[in-house]
């Protein structure tokens, strides 16, 4: 192995590949602007969509309730529902989206509250459409107010304190730090996100790299060269690293600073303060990054650093095989899959990290960086990951420069 | 100086089974001479040269190339080869002058050698116009001038051409063929494979005729013609390879 070699190799490749558009695009601006833009403009949107169904009043059908018409004047009344004239193909009005929900009145409703026992009000929705669900939210309040109101008057009337249906009150305070929070909910996305960029970062300078230089038939020109193939791999092998790495780091550091400038914006007042309410309101849908550990995010780095050089060899090898761009393409696109399935189970809630899962890869990794994203830290879980990482890393490695010592590989016709 | 032994390829197809492209191969080559290799297509042209340039091993015999072992020193021999083939391409994303410097590096020179070595070498081929353009942007002469300027970037000792004119227009071609006859000149030894007979007349001290990976006859021109009783290379060649019947049915294969 000879480093002035492998620099040699790894510098020319460097200056190639940063000619190179397709490459650029998977290395940085990917990883810069789309992956941050889509993070914060799909949570933008998602709270844009969800505040504006909220600002909706929905629309409802009172069925039956003609006995009952304190309760049906009340419902008429509620500013935060819109009554519409009841039809008779009213549950067909629900499923066209006409209405929101309906709701039974059942006979004799009012009298049976004043007798003591009332039948069940049924509400009909929609279920899983967003607008119906607040509809049916506004009806239950609804009634909940009507049954707690029924309740005080009936201990008022038996001169009964109202602390004997409710003799305690319930409440709940958050006691994690903003980062343990952000953790907790960006624990998951940030690795699988990582994870994907890690993989596309390397892709394609990999496959330019390999069978776009047996295509381009530069790959026999720098056979010729005296250069010992192991240095060449390795050259070879820290540009797709170098690829990879980027696309990670980018991100990182884009996702970072526009998280850093959102919890700007929100905590500067004025106007800011508005949007921070919106945010605020808007929840878990994205608009407003909390806060994350920065040990936690230096831990993810470094958990990462081995399965990047994993990926980066895996792909080598792979593309390497190939004839042809395309073809090269074509056997790497589905890799994706491979790898977006452990990183989405690693995503799941209640799936924890154990000894067994700890030797899986990727899956280890989107469990791990969810764990150090939270603050825990199991350190011997963390070590056997790196460990099994680095190994897999290794096997990885040597088979790309086994692969390309192979004349059937290289001059594959 | 090329010597080959005995130098046998074989390679494994899964619907051909194993396959013999180069068969018990034995020649010298000598500085300061033309060794023509001539052959159809897939005779073992190019599986020969692969062979001496050590981007394949053999499967059996050996050879040696400016003193030194193909198999046990392949980096020492392609330090002292200049390989130039229809298939060395140039990276077109890079200019013609760090296509070149990048080959120098890889060959161990200095940065302030290959300043000067390439200042030499545009002179040479004229090639002052184009050297800071990028490769994907270039004529086939440009392409043909940085690639020969990419050979000899080390001043190797031995070149190897397989097939260089394959596909050129005349005036690139006889650009090639000036530039093969310039290296003999400079006493180096030269290697030259094609299947045109013309660049074999004009060209070769020495002629090696290669079919189904044999060498089946081989010596300068006047001695093949004798041999054969033919004034025409062509002639030469056909009967050489066991008449038109053995030539298609090779082709065919």
């Amino acid at each position: 192995m000879n480093l002035h070699n492998i620099f040699t190799v790894y510098l020319k490749e460097l200056k190639d590949t940063l000619r190179d558009r397709r490459s650029l695009m998977s290395m940085i601006i990917i990883p810069t602007f789309v992956m941050p833009a889509l993070t914060f403009g799909v949570g933008k949107i998602a709270a844009g969509v969800v505040n504006k169904a909220r600002e909706e009043t929905p629309a409802v059908m009172i069925v039956g309730g003609d006995d009952s018409p304190g309760v049906a004047a009340a419902l008429r009344q509620d500013k935060k529902l819109k009554v519409v004239p009841t039809a008779a193909d009213w549950k067909q009005q629900i499923s066209d989206k006409k209405v929101r929900a309906a709701v039974l009145i059942p006979v004799g409703f009012e009298a049976g509250l004043k007798a003591g026992a009332a039948d069940a009000v049924v509400i009909y929705n929609y279920d899983g459409e967003l607008k119906s669900g607040f509809a049916v939210s506004e009806l239950e309040k609804f009634f909940r107010d009507l049954r707690e109101q029924t309740v005080t008057a009936r201990l008022a009337e038996r001169a009964l304190p109202a602390t004997l249906v409710k003799p305690f009150d319930l409440r709940r305070e958050n006691v994690a730090a903003p980062e343990k929070v952000g953790g907790n909910l960006l624990g998951g996305i940030v690795p699988y996100i990582i994870i994907i960029l890690c993989f596309t970062g390397a892709m394609y300078p990999a496959m330019d790299l390999t069978a776009g230089e047996k295509e381009r038939g530069t790959m026999e020109t720098l056979l010729c060269s005296p250069v010992a193939r192991v240095d060449l791999v390795l050259g070879k092998f820290l540009m797709v690293l170098t690829g990879s790495l980027s696309a990670m780091l980018l991100s990182l550091t884009s996702m970072g600073l526009s998280a850093t400038f959102a919890g700007f914006m929100f905590s500067s007042g004025g106007g800011a303060a508005k949007l921070a309410a919106a945010a605020h309101q808007a929840g878990a849908a994205g608009s407003a990054m909390p806060m994350i550990d920065p040990f936690g995010l230096l831990g993810v780095v470094a958990m990462v650093l081995p399965v990047s050089v994993f990926f980066s060899a895996v792909i080598f090898t792979v593309a390497l095989f190939a004839k042809s761009y395309k073809e090269a393409q074509s056997y790497v696109a589905p890799m994706i899959f491979l790898i977006i399935m452990p990183a989405v189970v690693g995503m799941l809630p209640g799936i924890d990290l154990n000894a067994r899962l700890a030797l899986v890869p990727i899956l280890n990794l989107s469990l791990v960086c969810k764990e150090m994203l939270s603050g825990i830290w199991h350190w011997n879980y963390i070590a056997l990951i790196f460990g099994s990482s680095c190994v897999y890393a290794a096997i990885a490695l040597t088979l790309a420069v086994k692969m390309f010592n192979r004349e059937d590989v290289i001059f594959r016709a | 100086m090329i010597e080959a032994q005995n130098l046998t390829k074989t390679f494994k197809d899964k619907k051909r089974g194993v396959i013999t492209a180069v068969d018990d191969v034995s020649f010298t080559c000598r500085p300061g001479q033309i060794y023509g290799l001539l052959g159809a297509n897939g005779a073992g042209k190019t599986t020969t040269l692969r062979l001496l340039a050590t981007l394949l091993k053999p499967s059996r015999g050996h050879a040696t190339v400016a003193g030194c072992d193909v198999e046990r020193e392949p980096e020492k021999v392609r330090a002292h080869v200049g390989f130039l083939a229809a298939s060395t391409a140039l990276y077109g994303r890079l200019t013609a002058r760090e296509m070149i410097t990048y080959f120098g590096r890889l060959n161990g020179m200095t940065d302030p050698a290959i300043k000067a070595r390439i200042q030499h070498l545009a002179t040479e081929l004229d090639m002052a116009e184009f050297l800071d353009r990028r490769c994907d942007k270039f004529s086939t002469g440009m392409k043909q001038k940085t690639s020969i300027a990419r050979t000899l970037v080390h001043d190797p000792a031995v070149m190897i051409f397989d097939e260089p004119t394959l596909g050129l227009d005349v005036m690139t071609a006889r650009a090639i063929v000036g530039f093969v006859r310039d290296c003999r000149n400079r006493g180096k030894t030269v290697i030259y494979s094609t299947h045109i007979m013309s660049e074999v007349e004009k060209l070769c001290d020495q002629v090696g005729i290669i079919h189904g990976g044999r060498l089946v006859a081989e010596g300068t021109l006047p001695e093949l013609r004798a041999r054969f009783g033919e004034q025409d290379m062509e002639e030469v060649f056909v009967k050489a390879v066991g008449g038109e019947a053995a030539l298609a049915a090779a082709l065919k294969n």
